[in-house]
């Protein structure tokens, strides 16, 4: 079946349906991994996303034991290639079955190279994908260009809390749409960690006394969080040792009097330079995020730039001065990407008193 | 970190001559890296013993010296040069060897020389078996379980606690050498044994068998502050247990997860900051196909043929950021080259997929087993890139100029299922024909991959090809059908064949539907950033990137919009997104800007010359860059087609656009539509690109230099003939044959003995000379193997003293830089001969006639550029044996040792420049004061099997060159160049035919002078008696022991001389003699000539001292 994407800017790609023939609209942000697409398409961060995969041949090896979280939170899948059959040890089954199964539609057969290119030069913009031939361009794009995003961080959070046993130290994790590998890291490390919804309320944290306080990464723009920004106003004036990432690193910063604006086009992928401007060594680091802290707004003193990325200069992470606070704008949880900030947990562990 | 302000003169040792296993990839990485290091402001001294490199040009380093790598001639360079510091690291192994070998011995410390780019200890960490197990043990990276050994005992000990089989690998050997794999003891006694001979220390690894693993390999780089990353990780579609040097390789990796992915490129970053290695470094694994277990199979401290390939499928330049990173830079200060925006401390992302095959020489070694090994075979290889793995496969494939361009390529239709599965069991290099069989018989993939281990993905993308064939074959040719197999990267001829049609039907068709190929772009990061360099590669199906139309002013010419064109727009999607216009501009003519004259400036097409092959190596490269700087100083815009990712030609930033492309006629027509060149340039990239002229010329590309109608004139028997009789040059007589009856018919009325040998060839494949009828009937078969579109020649046989010329011409004057002379009589290819330049036995007459004869055949030839010509000298009489109006093997030798520059000076000619004009004398160069002998460098003892006796056809698969004051002098370092260090035991063998004996009377003298003791077989032992000479004889090999093989295998041994009788009998004595020998490390004289040579150099050895190093930028004769 014929499919056709559009974007808001009037180009239309025609390609083959995958998955769910239904027509959806959604943000349109490209990804450079070369692997991890299972990992990409069930991170919660691209709630509300359409995500091209700029490597061009996907699904090579099926749907594996590696999903980031319960589902695919992908608006849309866009590729070039879907391999006819997948091949690995551990392989589950098909791309094509599990899009179908999760009703998620796509489009396969595109030049994701020339599309790439648009949202490079033009930003990211939003964009449907149908398999109805007979689209009106004129009404699609007057629909592409009202559509927003909203609030999806209450879309992917856990709806109750819970709790992974472990003998180390007691860390709160609050689920902005976490991936499990965050939790995970912190597992491995010994932590007891117990996983809240976004609008736990502060006090409800903070009354089961952590030793540490994490904040995970999620999708969406972090000024929509209005809520959950007062609530971590209040973790961070507690005192509690806090590690945030990625939207939890924006939210922390925006609970302390910094801005965030949208980046033409974001950062999606997995070989980000960042930085570490105390040690100056450069580590390759996963990365997702649209937004970026602008942290010229902080209070003077109150924070200090602690990783900047090396391509662009963009803030990548903030050392607090004053409390116990550490936030990075890029994934140390990796999952997928490189491992080589997966330190920054042990980090954590030693900001709370260490591992006895 | 900023550059380390005490290196201020660098030792840079280059790789030396092409063997198997250390190719082209060297030059490549040198010279960026000594571009690199100019660029710097740092002074460099180069030394490489191989003249046919770029890397030894006085343009890319300050000091030149093209002397052999041996410790003792680099201590006498750093005597004289005193370099602060000594980059080992882009010589391959034998430039590592070197370092490791100077550091150790102290004499670095002793003369304040500090190595770079690596440390003594990180070389002896990854090098020494025993300490790279320790250091993998240390760090928990898992090695397989594995012991070092010194002996054979100790070996089939170990092995009995493992079990068989085993692998074994020698230490200190490069691509390889004397590795295997051993399945019971006899086979464990007899690679073992040999591998400790051939190891510099006498170690090799015994080690548990993981064949059948998949093998990954990842390229990391690091700086001196500890930041690393890694470039580019690659899967051999060839499990372990094939040369990852002779396996099919894709980057990225397609069938690991990221799970995987991520797990192994932990592991190697791990390894690279253990070893505390600043540059870059190779790490091969291998990972269990069904869990995640992995071994590190081995670590590569250095720049590698890995990461030649990881360079040019990344775009990342590794050579050059290592070059940076050993004085001291961190990767995140050095930047990007590619997009000029971003910095080297960032990983690649591929947003297309990249393949690379071998190119095996056993097409010249037709009795060499074909079997793929531990031990690596291939001379070169290609490499393509596609937006799909089939596509790229496919372009891989007719990339290799074997006579294939599809699956079917191969022909094993006649094989049964069980045959075809009896045959997927053979590993070589023609198995992923025998899968494509397969499949078309109903072979299951699961048993595919039961029988020979290659993942279920490989098999569906080779069955994704055979589906298609059979499609082309069954269905209506639709357009949708048609652009299905065109982005597969179906050629036309096969799509035709397939349906039964034209090939010009089928490029119409694609016309007629806009099914043209569109160019992207090698970015480093998948789009995510505008890139400034113009590097390309053709895929179906997209938009096109690569606008040469927009960056030329004569855009009016070719754009398709505006109606002035006369068929069409050449690129048809380039401007079909209504908002890719200014998006494209901005893209692809980021240098306007920059390039001053890049409007309005002529645009020159260079052909290069694809993979490296015996008798077309890496001297084509030189001339393809050298011709491509001139032109872009004569203001040219400049397009390089090339296909080898060794090369310094695919660099991309030697011309103004790369196109990483098969040099095929459809595949350059592509370009050719796209890029509208004022013309092209086919006389530098070898037969390779002579072979496109005509096709080029069809497409309205006019042919600049010598024109097409007189390149035929010299290869055509009847116009040549025609030629020679007009300007009065003698020649042997000869016919022109298509069938061996014919054949035998010209032999006879000429008399035996003939050379034979197909027309439009180079190195001279398929050459014979050939005794009798039933020769001819052989050989003739071998030719008519490969359909031949022209006749094959036959021509009486004339033994004399064989010379060569290479010289430009401008139309109505030559220059001839100097005349060559070979040290072997004509019968031995002038690429496998010894060559002396200034020849130094022929008189000034034959000089003259010489010069005279160059002139008049290259005013009858109307050669613009460059003209090759070898001749016969008998006495005063001086015969032609053939002539080549284009570049040839020795030019760059010629070039160096004479200082004059005569690619650049061709190119000038061919603009429309005169010699006179250019300042220039013309007629012969005045000789030099001193002599360069060219070696011929085999790598005999890497291919089992492989005849190696000399003949009319070229084996040698590279040179080096001997440069001094004296011939004694030269050619004593020209066998040093070459690694012959005798004398160590002064034994000798010697068995020579009948004709040769009594020149083996002089030869058997000298060297009876020299101390050796000879040892002869039957009928040479009782001549040399007869005549003196105290030689012992020796029993046959089919004799009771002690006989030859006894001795050659008892390893006290320094020399075989064997003249074998004519004829391709395998099971001679004298074969198995010379195989045995090769394969024992021992020197093997084939030809008496060189026998002479050999002892002349050894005498000069027993009374030369230091040598006269001479520093070949300095050189300059006009």
């Amino acid at each position: 079946m014929k499919a056709f994407l559009i974007l808001e800017d009037g180009t239309v790609f025609e390609g083959t349906s995958i998955g769910s023939a239904r027509e959806v609209i959604s943000e349109i942000v490209f990804n450079t991994s070369m692997t991890g697409y299972l990992e990409v398409f069930t991170d919660p961060s691209y709630a509300g996303q359409a995500v091209v995969m700029t490597y061009p041949l996907i699904g090579n090896y099926g749907i594996t034991p590696d999903m980031e979280s319960t589902r695919p939170w992908i608006d849309g899948c866009i590729v070039r290639e879907l391999s006819r059959i997948p091949s690995n040890f551990r392989c589950q089954g098909t791309i094509q079955d599990f899009l179908k199964n999760h009703d998620i539609p796509g489009i396969a057969g595109i030049d994701t190279r020339a599309l790439t290119k648009i949202l490079r030069e033009k930003g990211t913009m939003n964009g449907m994908i149908t398999t109805n031939e007979n689209y009106q361009i004129e009404e699609v794009i007057s629909k592409l260009k009202a559509y927003r995003t909203g609030n999806v961080v209450d879309q992917v959070t856990c709806q109750t809390a819970s709790l992974l046993k472990g003998k180390g130290k007691r860390v709160a994790l609050l689920d902005l749409g976490a991936k499990k590998n965050i939790a995970k890291s912190l597992q491995q490390r010994g932590c007891e960690v117990t996983i809240y919804p976004a609008r736990t309320l502060a006090e409800e944290i903070l009354g089961e006394n952590p030793d540490g306080i994490m904040l995970s990464n999620g999708p969406g723009d972090p000024k929509e969080c209005k809520e959950i920004i007062q609530e971590i106003q209040k973790l961070y004036a507690s005192g509690t040792p806090v590690f945030a990432i990625c939207l939890g690193h924006q939210l922390m910063a925006l609970a302390n009097g910094a801005d965030t604006y949208k980046m033409k086009y974001g950062h999606r992928g997995g070989n980000h330079p960042v930085k570490d401007l105390e040690t100056g060594r450069v580590y390759i680091s996963s990365q997702n995020h649209g937004y970026v802290v602008d942290a010229d707004k902080l209070a003077p003193g109150l924070a200090v730039s602690a990783f900047v990325n090396v391509n662009d200069g963009t803030n990548e992470g903030l050392r607090y001065t004053e409390k116990p606070v550490f936030t990075v704008q890029f994934h140390p949880e990796a999952c997928p990407g490189p491992q080589d900030s997966s330190y920054l947990f042990d980090k954590f562990i030693e900001m709370m008193g260490g591992n006895q | 970190m900023p550059k380390n302000p005490e290196i201020k003169k660098v030792l840079v040792i280059g790789s030396g001559p092409i063997v198997i296993g250390q190719a082209a990839e060297f030059d490549y990485a040198g010279t960026q890296a000594c571009r690199s290091l100019k660029e710097e402001g740092v002074e460099v001294v180069l030394v490489n013993s191989n003249p046919a490199t770029i890397m030894t040009d006085k343009n890319i380093a300050d000091k030149v010296y093209i002397e052999p790598l041996t410790a003792g001639v680099l201590e006498q360079i750093i005597r004289k040069e005193k370099p602060d510091s000594l980059l080992p690291t882009l010589g391959g192994q034998a430039g590592l060897n070197l370092g490791m070998e100077l550091a150790e011995s102290g004499f670095l410390d002793r003369h304040g020389v500090k190595l770079i780019g690596t440390t003594a200890e990180t070389i002896f960490k990854a090098e020494d078996r025993q300490a790279f197990k320790d250091t993998m043990e240390k760090i928990g990276e898992p090695c397989a379980p594995s012991l070092v050994v010194h002996n054979v005992e100790d070996g089939i000990a170990f092995t009995n606690t493992i079990g068989y089989p085993v692998v074994l690998r020698p230490a200190y050997t490069l691509g390889g050498s004397g590795g295997g794999i051993a399945r019971n003891e006899t086979e464990l006694m007899e690679i073992l044994a040999n591998g400790l001979r051939l190891s510099r220390v006498g170690e090799v690894l015994v080690e548990r068998c993981i064949a059948g693993w998949k093998e990954i390999e990842y390229e990391v780089m690091r700086d001196g502050a500890g930041n690393c990353i890694t470039v580019c990780n690659m899967e051999n579609i060839d499990p372990v247990g094939v040369h990852t040097g002779d396996s099919i390789v894709v980057a990225p990796s397609q069938t690991l997860g990221d799970k995987e992915y991520q797990m192994l490129r932990t592991s190697a970053l791990n390894i690279i900051s253990e070893l505390n290695i600043t540059g870059g470094c190779n790490v091969q694994y291998a990972l269990h196909p069904t869990s995640f277990e992995y071994c590190v199979i081995e670590v590569n401290p250095r720049v590698s043929r890995s990461s030649a390939l990881a360079s040019k499928a990344t775009g990342y330049p590794i050579a050059k950021v290592a070059a940076k990173i050993a004085l001291g830079y961190t990767l995140d200060e050095i930047k990007n080259a590619i997009t000029g925006k971003t910095y080297a401390s960032f990983e690649p992302m591929l947003d297309y997929c990249v393949v690379k095959i071998p190119r095996l020489p056993f097409d010249k070694f037709i009795t060499a087993k074909r079997s793929l090994t531990t031990q690596m075979k291939a001379t070169g290889e290609v490499m393509s890139i596609c937006t799909n793995f089939e596509g790229a496969l496919m372009k891989a494939i007719r990339s290799l100029e074997q006579h294939v361009d599809s699956m079917m390529g191969y022909d094993f239709t006649g094989l049964s299922q069980e045959e075809l599965k009896k045959r997927l069991e053979k590993v070589d290099d023609r198995r992923i024909w025998v899968i494509a069989e397969a499949l078309r018989k109903g072979i299951s993939y699961e048993e595919i991959h039961e029988i020979t281990s290659i993942d279920l993905w490989f098999i569906d993308k080779i069955a994704i090809l055979v589906e298609m064939e059979e499609r082309l074959k069954q269905e209506e040719l639709t357009v949708e059908l048609l652009k299905e197999a065109k982005r597969l990267e179906f050629p036309d001829n096969v799509i035709a064949a397939l349906a039964g049609k034209q090939e010009t039907e089928i490029r119409d068709m694609r016309y007629a539907n806009g099914i043209t190929a569109a160019f992207k772009m090698v970015d480093t990061c998948a789009a995510e950033f505008a890139a400034e360099t113009p590097y390309y590669y053709s895929c179906f199906g997209s938009e096109n990137e690569a606008a040469g139309v927009l960056c030329s002013a004569r855009s009016s010419d070719v754009c398709p919009k505006n109606g002035t064109s006369e068929d069409g727009c050449p690129n048809d999607s380039c401007l079909e997104n209504g908002n890719s216009e200014t998006r494209l501009s901005s893209d692809v003519c980021p240098g306007n800007g920059e390039r001053p004259g890049a409007v309005g400036r002529k645009k020159v097409l260079v052909l290069g010359s694809g993979p490296i092959r015996i008798g077309q190596g890496i001297e084509f490269d030189y001339c393809c860059v050298h011709c491509t700087w001139a032109f872009a100083k004569e203001g040219y815009e400049t397009i390089i087609v090339n296909n080898n990712p060794e090369t310094v030609s695919t660099d991309f930033d030697i011309a103004d656009k790369l196109y990483f492309e098969p040099l095929t006629p459809e595949d350059v027509e592509s370009i050719v539509r796209l890029e509208r060149p004022d013309g092209a340039v086919v006389q530098f990239g070898g037969q390779t690109a002579i072979k496109l002229t005509e096709s080029l010329m069809k497409m309205g590309v006019p042919i600049l230099g010598t024109k097409a109608e007189d390149v035929d004139a010299a290869e055509d028997r009847e116009l040549f003939d025609k030629i020679l009789e007009e300007t009065k040059i003698p020649r042997a007589a000869g016919g022109t044959v298509f069938t061996a009856k014919e054949a035998k018919e010209v032999a006879n009325r000429l008399g035996y003995p003939v050379l034979v040998r197909p027309s439009y060839v180079l190195g001279g494949q398929g050459m014979q000379i050939a005794y009798s009828d039933g020769e001819i009937e052989e050989f003739m078969e071998i030719i008519n193997r490969i359909a031949q579109d022209h006749p094959i020649l036959v021509d009486k046989y004339l033994q004399g003293k064989e010379i060569e010329v290479d010289a430009v011409c401008d139309g109505t004057d030559i220059l001839i830089p100097g005349i060559m002379e070979h040290i072997e009589r004509t019968g031995v290819h002038s690429g496998d001969s010894i060559s002396v330049y200034p020849a130094p036995t022929i008189s000034k007459e034959v000089k003259e006639k010489i010069v005279e004869y160059t002139r008049r055949l290259a005013r009858a030839l109307h050669v613009i550029g460059l003209i090759n010509i070898q001749f016969i000298a008998m006495e005063d009489d001086v015969y032609v044996i053939e002539v080549n109006p284009r570049s040839s093997r020795t030019v760059p030798y010629i070039s160096k040792v004479t200082g004059i520059p005569i690619v650049d000076l061709a190119a000038k000619v061919i603009i429309g420049n005169t010699l006179k004009g250019m300042g220039y004398p013309t007629g012969l160069a005045p000789e030099a004061e001193y002599v360069a002998i060219k070696m011929p460098v085999f790598s005999f003892e890497k291919l089992r099997g492989a005849e190696i006796s000399l003949g009319p056809e070229m084996k040698s698969t590279g040179e080096c060159l001997g440069i001094g004051k004296t011939f004694d002098e030269a050619l004593y370092k020209a066998f040093l160049g070459a690694g012959i260090q005798l004398p160590k035991y002064k034994q000798m063998i010697m068995t020579v035919k009948d004709a040769d004996k009594p020149e083996s009377v002089g030869v058997a003298k000298r060297f009876e002078a020299l101390g050796y003791k000879i040892y002869a077989t039957r009928s040479t032992a009782k001549y040399l008696k007869q005549n003196g000479i105290n030689a012992r004889r020796i029993n046959k090999i089919s004799q009771e022991s002690p006989n030859v093989m006894d001795l050659i295998l008892g390893h006290k041994i320094d020399l075989v001389i064997d003249t074998p009788t004519q004829g391709r009998d395998k099971n001679r004595d004298g074969f198995l003699i010379r195989r045995n020998a090769i394969e024992t490390g021992v020197y093997c004289i084939t030809a008496m000539d060189t026998a002479y040579a050999l002892a002349e150099s050894l005498e000069h050895a027993s009374v030369s001292g230091e040598l006269n190093l001479i520093d070949i930028a300095k050189v300059k004769n006009i």
